[in-house]
């Protein structure tokens, strides 16, 4: 009997534990995202400011009512802008910025192509 | 031809690339926001200052109204400065100044109503600061002007004259 109980109590702790430690990596991975809009260069999880705490809260709150990580961005996106983020989606304002990377790599990758491999 | 060709275009590439980053440079780096686009107001559940009791936001905010939601705090410097003006344009009868205090000490706060006039029709408060990440708030002072249930403007900082002077002409 002593150790059914001490079973079932294992087995009731176990999945609640892990959720917990899932919410919170949730929550930590928003907020590393998520500009401190009012300090330089910091996330809202580094900081401690008054709106990064508030700003903190808001997510958590979110969580709790079920939004998706997705939807927490778009809600922060409509109230701050693009900003926000710091990893900004494709759009006409960052194009540049997600396919400059790619385009240095094909001209540097056809250049070493020309001139080493095609020589031989 | 070939090998003229190859060092042109890693230079034109270059310069491109320089250009794109330099006139990254001039951008600002500061967060700023987007104050002119129109916006319908937030929904929300809050307190009032005065009685505690809760109150929702669409009981605050009347369709067909002019009303000014300033974010204040008796901690907050700038609110001092700003506060005058506030009481001056509430002898405009037309417009209507909700408060929302801000992340304080209700106690302070009432102290900062008794000694520098209380210019609001209703005071409402923000504790944990959520409710101002509603507006889109991200300090305070901050103001709203809203009418017909949409912020027309948004003045971040404390008030000034000339702002003020704006304000009463958007009234009339």
């Amino acid at each position: 009997m002593k150790y059914l109980k001490f079973f079932l109590i294992v087995i009731m702790l176990f999945p609640l534990s892990s959720i917990n430690a899932e919410e919170n990596d949730k929550r930590n991975k928003i907020t590393k995202n998520l500009r401190c809009l009012i300090c330089q260069g910091q996330s809202v999880y580094d900081s401690d400011s008054e709106f990064a705490n508030s700003l903190k809260i808001v997510v958590d709150k979110k969580l709790q009512e079920g939004f998706s990580e997705y939807q927490i961005y778009e809600y922060f996106k409509t109230k701050y802008g693009e900003w926000i983020l710091y990893d900004p989606g494709l759009n006409k304002n960052t194009y540049i910025l997600w396919l400059l990377p790619i385009l240095i790599f094909l001209i540097g990758g056809a250049i070493i192509y020309r001139s080493f491999i095609v020589k031989k | 031809m070939k090998n003229k060709i190859l060092p042109f275009s890693i230079i034109i590439i270059f310069g491109i690339i320089f250009f794109i980053f330099y006139k990254g440079l001039e951008d600002s780096k500061i967060y700023t926001p987007d104050v002119n686009t129109k916006k319908e107001i937030p929904v929300f559940n809050t307190k009032e200052f005065f009685s505690e009791e809760n109150v929702k936001s669409s009981s605050i905010f009347e369709l067909d109204k002019v009303y000014l939601l300033n974010i204040w705090s008796s901690w907050c410097v700038p609110c001092r400065q700003e506060h005058p003006l506030l009481m001056n344009l509430n002898l405009e009868n037309k417009l209507n100044i909700i408060g929302m205090n801000y992340k304080d000490n209700l106690k302070n706060a009432e102290n900062f109503l008794n000694e520098l006039g209380n210019p609001y029709k209703e005071i409402f408060i923000d504790l944990d600061g959520t409710i101002a990440i509603e507006w889109g708030a991200y300090g305070v002072p901050e103001s709203f002007l809203i009418y017909n249930n949409e912020i027309i403007k948004k003045y971040i900082g404390p008030l000034n004259q000339e702002l003020v002077d704006e304000i009463n002409l958007f009234i009339k």
